[in-house]
């Protein structure tokens, strides 16, 4: 038997017991950062394969929410930071070995790529979209013609996005939860997935949302592939991340993750929308809303169980 | 005037403010309190600057030398100061946290006196000339009607010293402190029946050079009396063997070969198999127990009895583990030592214990030898030159007739009994004077301190702290932390005798005072001040010095002094031997003990076990806290807050309880503790329970260390009475878990 | 550049806290943190018991992940004695950092920027020892050069068995813990 006593000193604020360091505006900017890379990503493919018309919503409509979902994450991000007037120093330095780095930077090249693009988007969703100044409508003519590259930019950036906020805490070693190379794919698939539910919802058309269905159906096939397989990968994996895994496999955290994010969150949307394609129940917004749920509350529960497992005890 | 009161409660708010602060700080302009920057400019030392100011730490009575630094005129950090010997430049926990008893926002704030204010009693704040006015009438009738002799003076810690020379002036003598009877007493009165002479604070133990070290219950790494733990460390360090006789695993059984976990309470009979075992197997020095000691073989005789298969079922402690520690012991001889413990006050039997340890010290040679006991240089200072004190009629042993006849000092539980009128005895004490000790968590049988306050006309504490004594006080004096204060020289004596300075570091906070002033204030009121001839502690300080040739300022610059003229500290470097007890040589036999109908050799009395389900209560120290002083201290508390009763994984289990988990434990005598958490472990015997002494505050101002953990002492309702010197042996109780609600 | 670390006998320390008050005092560090702590290890059964009393605090890691992962550049090794200090300045309170220490050495001071042990660097440029380092009443804390083969602390690692905290986590600590 191992005793294990911290006799003095240690009970610091958000540290101890555990890390209690991020709260709820961590998962949310993680999941809006997914879902944007979602949105942008597709919109990007279907506007290049020329189906700006049949994927209207996907490609035209939903880009138009990007900035704003993008300023509530990065205004969540900023709540985050104990350091407010700091935000700047994101901004002075590029530090490659740096995912947080990497993260900033991609937003700050992102952001005003997207805003470029929903603005080229506003203008046939809005027939009445005037630009006050004639300046700018040049521009936005500049932006339209190399659309194309735009587009192709969107779609890397999108990746790097969606990637980045799974590898912003898989690169944290000390936390054996996060520590696993899927926590890129899964929350890439994942955003990709919310994304996927968020036009539906958004769409108009039920071709559009049948096709979007199909592609989800895909991306939650791929999800649960890949949380099959981060777990055999911990369970494979030294003690600390065997001890790690535990706690969603019988631990704390097995309740919420395995009724909230697997079965809420994939497995009951991926089988309504399986009844859906064989026409066995009516069609609904149902499982899109499933899916967005599932995908905040993986975002809030991995954060949080990151947090709570360590190499200490 | 007679009894203020038919009932004194405890005074759990601060006390009513009636416009009596601002008279305060009239009277303190007008006072002899010179202000502290006038000091400083007389020492040439600045301090609002950051040259540091030497200090002797009071957070314990080890009395580290060290520094005081401050940033910009706010306290910084305390550091030990490299020439004092007792500290070698480096502080215990306690006093480097020491800056918390300045900083405490809890601290007494002035004067209080106790009146009935709308039918309830509460305290009034006054200021200092009224309480001394009240303290002096009220003094002045006890000795009227009942004699100076009646009021009796509780004393622990270095301000001390000047309330007992007014106690003495006024015409009494009864002064006493818990670190007698309830702490090193037993102990003091076995080296002094054994070798003439007591081990004395700090002990004269030579760890350092130690070979072997065998701690019965002291817990050093714990219990951190500072160089003590340094010296025990460097005997680890350098190899040395430890055996740790206790109950529990404590920080020293870690470091020690031997671990003997022994059923609590059966010391005596291991003492006794080891002694049987080093005569039997003749490991004991010869040369030495020839020529030094008295009885050898009358002690032979009685040990034979006591052979390892004797003591095993008693103690629970192996033959084989027994045979091989009294080997190792002798092994090392004479650089072994059996540590003679400090707080010794566990079963009533504690004074024959440890002369169980005295003895096995006498066989292995180590009393006077390296790595055993020095011989202690003392520091000697001429004590300033006073008037003569008026002689007592009444002295403290008139308090208890007839019993504890080998006791030297004052029992503090001996003058609570006192104080409470039986038939028998004519006069009880009237007035208590409490400097510096927390009767209420320091005296066990609680009820019985709680029922003699209730028989006193007179109750004044000095503190730094609303302590719980202070609620039942009829006065309560402010007294300013050590590190705003002058107090009299430490003088300490050592290897290496020495004496250090503890100068004021900031001014008194509030409206608080140094120690010095009120008692001489005091004095003053009471018609005594030509027992004061000096005006400021400056002065007085600057005459004793200059009798060894020092002088204020430089002990300003350096802090502390080393005496040149010592003495060897071994036979073996020329120290003569000399034992001062009625043979002149070391009594394995105490023709004392025998004249008295005690036993000359020490006996095993088996003690009473805990019944089914109970557990006995034992306690110690935690390194960070001293007592129940520190458990409000900013800076400690932040370390450990609360204490936890350690509970076997076994004995937890058949309880149901979870480590962290809160409980209620209840004693024999149906006394409850206040909700303290569990500790679930491997470190500790099936049959006790253990926690650290000091917490569970009941007062309320204390908002840091109140209600946070248990305080031991509400458990500790019954003792074991040491007969021959009146030691209250306290790990006699038994406990119970409770749910805590 | 040199690489400072720190090498505790465990054999001597007795866990009394020491270090971690004279930390607070030296450096003000503010209530409700600390920039170092002890654990008690204990191992066995009752009664074959082994305890290991451990004085911990920031490893000043060769390999350290939190100067790895912080955007800013304010974590980062000193040039001169290889040690990973926070520059409050560049700090953002993003609190990756904290995230990324497998020892859970940093916290995030009131005043919002990341804080640690930082060796006590304002005392030994002065060719001071650090505070816990100085006030060990057991002198179990050795501190100096790892690249110097003549310093104590190599001295002791050579001559002694050691162990680091959680080597396995690949952060490469510098602080050694004496058998
Ligand atoms: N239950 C139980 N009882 C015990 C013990 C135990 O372990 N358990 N231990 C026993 C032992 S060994 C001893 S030595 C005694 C110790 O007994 P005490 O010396 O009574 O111990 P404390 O509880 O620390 O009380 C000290 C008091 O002094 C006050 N004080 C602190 N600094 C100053 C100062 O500068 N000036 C003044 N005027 N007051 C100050 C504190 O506020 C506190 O009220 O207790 C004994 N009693
Ligand atoms: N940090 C700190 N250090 C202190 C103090 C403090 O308040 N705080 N106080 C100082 C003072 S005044 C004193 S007197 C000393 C006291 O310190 P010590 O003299 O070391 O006190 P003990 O009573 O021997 O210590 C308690 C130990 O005895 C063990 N024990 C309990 N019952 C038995 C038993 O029946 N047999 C045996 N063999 N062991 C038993 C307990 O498990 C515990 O480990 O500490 C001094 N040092
Ligand atoms: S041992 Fe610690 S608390 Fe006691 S006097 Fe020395 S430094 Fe102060
Ligand atoms: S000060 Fe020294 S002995 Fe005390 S806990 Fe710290 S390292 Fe250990
Ligand atoms: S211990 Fe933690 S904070 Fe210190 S250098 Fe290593 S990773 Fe960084
Ligand atoms: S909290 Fe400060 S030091 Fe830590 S990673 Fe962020 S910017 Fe760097
Ligand atoms: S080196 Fe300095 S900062 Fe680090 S723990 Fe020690 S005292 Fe604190
Ligand atoms: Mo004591």
């Amino acid at each position: 038997m191992q005793e294990l006593t911290i006799t003095s000193g240690r009970h610091m604020h958000h540290i101890d017991p555990h890390l209690t360091i991020w709260g709820w505006e961590i998962p949310v900017y993680l999941f809006l950062g997914g879902l944007v890379a979602g949105i942008l990503f597709f919109s990007a493919v279907y506007f290049l394969r020329g189906k700006s018309d049949e994927m209207r919503t996907t490609v035209r409509v939903a880009p138009l929410f990007v900035p704003f979902l993008l300023a509530t994450g990065l205004f969540a991000l900023f709540l985050d930071l104990e350091y407010k007037i700091h935000l700047f120093r994101f901004y002075t330095v590029i530090r490659l070995q740096s995912p947080m780095s990497w993260g900033s930077w991609t937003l700050g090249i992102i952001f005003p790529l997207s805003t470029l693009w929903a603005l080229m988007h506003a203008e046939s969703v809005f027939p009445n979209w005037r630009y006050p100044y004639k300046w700018m409508e040049q521009a936005m003519n500049f932006v339209k013609k190399y659309a194309k590259i735009l587009a192709w930019l969107l779609i890397y950036y999108a990746a790097i996005l969606g990637i980045y906020t799974g590898i912003l805490l898989s690169a944290f070693n000390a936390r054996p939860i996060w520590n696993t190379a899927i926590l890129g794919p899964l929350f890439l698939v994942s955003g990709f997935s919310t994304a996927l539910a968020f036009n539906m919802i958004l769409s108009k058309t039920k071709e559009e949302r049948h096709k979007l269905g199909k592609i989800d159906l895909m991306a939650i096939g791929t999800e649960l592939f890949l949380i099959i397989h981060m777990f055999m990968g911990f369970l494979a994996s030294t003690e600390i991340h065997v001890e790690a895994a535990q706690l969603f496999l019988g631990g704390p955290y097995t309740a919420p993750f395995w009724i909230f994010v697997v079965g809420v969150g994939l497995l009951i949307p991926a089988l309504i929308e399986v009844l859906d394609g064989m026409h066995k129940v009516k069609s609904t917004l149902v499982p899109a809303f499933l899916v967005l749920f599932g995908g905040l509350m993986l975002r809030f529960i991995i954060v949080d169980a990151g947090q709570f497992s360590s190499w200490i005890f | 005037m007679g009894k203020a009161f038919t009932r004194r409660d405890f005074i759990k708010i601060s006390g009513l403010g009636l416009g009596a602060l601002s008279l305060g700080a009239g009277f303190y302009n007008k006072s002899s309190v010179p202000q502290i920057k006038q000091i400083a400019q007389q020492a040439g030392a600045s301090i609002s600057g950051n040259t540091p100011t030497p200090t002797v730490c009071e957070i314990c009575f080890w009395q580290c030398a060290g520094w005081v630094h401050t940033k910009n005129g706010e306290p910084w950090k305390i550091t030990g100061n490299e020439t004092d010997p007792n500290c070698n430049g480096r502080l215990c926990p306690r006093g480097t946290g020491g800056t918390g008893a300045y900083l405490d926002e809890d601290r007494l704030r002035t004067p209080l006196i106790r009146k009935v204010v709308d039918g309830k009693q509460t305290f009034v704040e006054a200021d200092w000339d009224e309480a001394f006015t009240f303290i002096a009438d009220k003094m002045h009738k006890i000795a009227k009607e009942h004699g100076p002799e009646c009021i009796a003076l509780f004393s622990h810690g270095s301000g001390g010293g000047f309330f007992k020379h007014v106690l003495r002036a006024f015409g009494s003598n009864n002064i006493t402190a818990p670190s007698y009877a309830q702490c090193r007493g037993p102990r003091e009165e076995a080296y002094l029946l054994t070798f003439g002479e007591g081990v004395g604070s700090p002990e004269r133990t030579d760890l350092r050079d130690a070979k072997c070290i065998v701690l019965i219950g002291s817990h050093l790494g714990e219990n951190m009396h500072n160089t003590q733990v340094q010296e025990f460390a460097d005997a680890v360090g350098q190899g040395a063997t430890v055996i740790t006789v206790d109950p529990r695993y404590s920080t020293a059984a870690s470091k020690s070969k031997y671990w003997l976990p022994i059923r609590p309470g059966t010391d005596i009979a291991l003492l006794l198999s080891w002694i049987h075992v080093i005569i039997e197997e003749k490991l004991y020095d010869e040369e030495y127990v020839e020529k030094y000691t008295h009885g050898f073989e009358e002690l032979k005789n009685e040990v034979k009895q006591y052979t390892p298969e004797w003591a095993y079922p008693i103690t629970t402690i192996k033959p084989h583990v027994i045979r091989e520690t009294a080997r190792e012991m002798a092994r090392h001889r004479p650089s072994t030592i059996i540590h003679p413990g400090r707080h010794v006050t566990w079963y009533g039997d504690d004074t024959q214990r440890s002369r169980a340890g005295a003895i096995l010290n006498a066989l292995l040679g180590s009393w006077g030898r390296r790595g055993g006991f020095y011989y202690a240089n003392k520091a000697s200072v001429p004590k300033y030159h006073y008037e003569k004190y008026p002689k007592p009629k009444k002295t403290w042993r008139d308090a208890f007739p007839d019993v504890y006849p080998l006791a030297n000092l004052a029992l503090a539980n001996g003058i609570c009994d006192a104080t409470i009128p039986t038939a028998k005895r004519d006069c009880s004490f009237k007035g208590w004077l409490v400097y510096g000790t927390n009767l209420i968590h320091t005296l066990p049988e609680q009820k019985k301190t709680l029922e003699a306050i209730q028989n006193l006309d007179l109750l004044v504490a000095v503190d730094l702290m609303p302590s719980e004594i202070t609620g039942y006080a009829d006065v309560v004096l402010p007294e300013c932390s050590y590190l705003e204060r002058y107090d009299d020289l430490r003088e300490l004596p050592g290897r290496v005798p020495t004496i250090a300075l503890r100068a004021p570091a900031f001014e008194p906070k509030y409206n608080s005072k140094p120690g010095w002033w009120i008692a001489r204030e005091l004095a003053v009121k009471l018609g005594l001040e030509k027992y004061f001839p000096w005006k400021t502690i400056e002065e007085y300080l600057e005459t004793r010095l200059n009798g060894v040739g020092l002088t204020l300022e430089e002990m300003r610059k350096k802090g502390v002094h080393e005496f040149e003229d010592r003495h060897p500290l071994y036979f073996e470097e020329g120290m003569e031997p000399q034992f001062d007890t009625p043979s002149g040589k070391i009594e394995l036999w105490s023709n004392l003990l025998a004249n008295y109908g005690f036993d000359p050799i020490p006996r095993y009395t088996a003690h009473e076990q805990p019944p089914e389900g109970y557990y006995r209560l034992i306690y110690g120290r935690a390194p960070t806290h001293t007592f129940a002083r520190t458990t409000n201290n900013p800076i400690l508390t932040e370390l450990k807050s609360e204490n936890e009763v350690w509970v076997n994984k076994n004995v937890a289990r058949l309880h149901g309880l979870n480590n962290g988990q809160y409980v209620v434990l209840t004693n024999q005598d149906g006394e409850r503790s206040t909700k303290i958490k569990v500790k679930v472990t491997e470190r500790i015997r099936h049959d006790c329970v253990y926690m650290v002494h000091g917490f569970g505050h009941t007062d309320k101002r204390l908002r840091k260390g109140y209600l946070r953990g248990a305080d031991d002492t509400k458990l500790i309702s019954r003792v074991k009475v040491d007969p021959i010197m009146g030691g209250t042996g306290m790990r006699v109780n038994f406990v119970t878990f409770e749910p805590a609600v | 550049m040199a690489r400072y670390g720190m090498v505790i006998d465990t054999k001597r320390c007795v866990g009394c806290a020491d270090c971690v008050v004279a930390c607070k005092t030296e450096n003000n560090v503010p209530d409700g943190y600390c920039r170092d702590w002890i654990v008690e290890d204990v191992r066995g059964n009752y009664p074959e018991l082994h305890m290991e009393i451990r004085s911990e605090r920031c490893n000043h890691c060769e390999n350290a992940p939190c100067v790895r992962c912080c955007p800013t550049g304010a974590s980062y090794t000193d040039e001169d004695y290889g040690v990973v200090l926070v520059d409050h300045d560049l700090c953002t309170g993003c609190k990756a950092c904290i995230a990324s220490c497998p020892y859970d050495a940093r916290y995030v001071h009131p005043e919002g920027y990341v804080d640690k042990c930082t060796f006590c660097m304002h005392r030994v440029r002065e060719g001071l020892q650090p505070a816990c380092v100085e006030v060990c009443p057991t002198k179990c804390m050795h501190f100096g050069d790892l690249d110097d083969p003549h310093s104590e602390v190599s001295k002791l690692i050579r001559s002694r068995p050691n162990h680091a905290l959680i080597p396995e986590a690949g952060t490469k600590p510098k602080i050694y813990y004496l058998l």
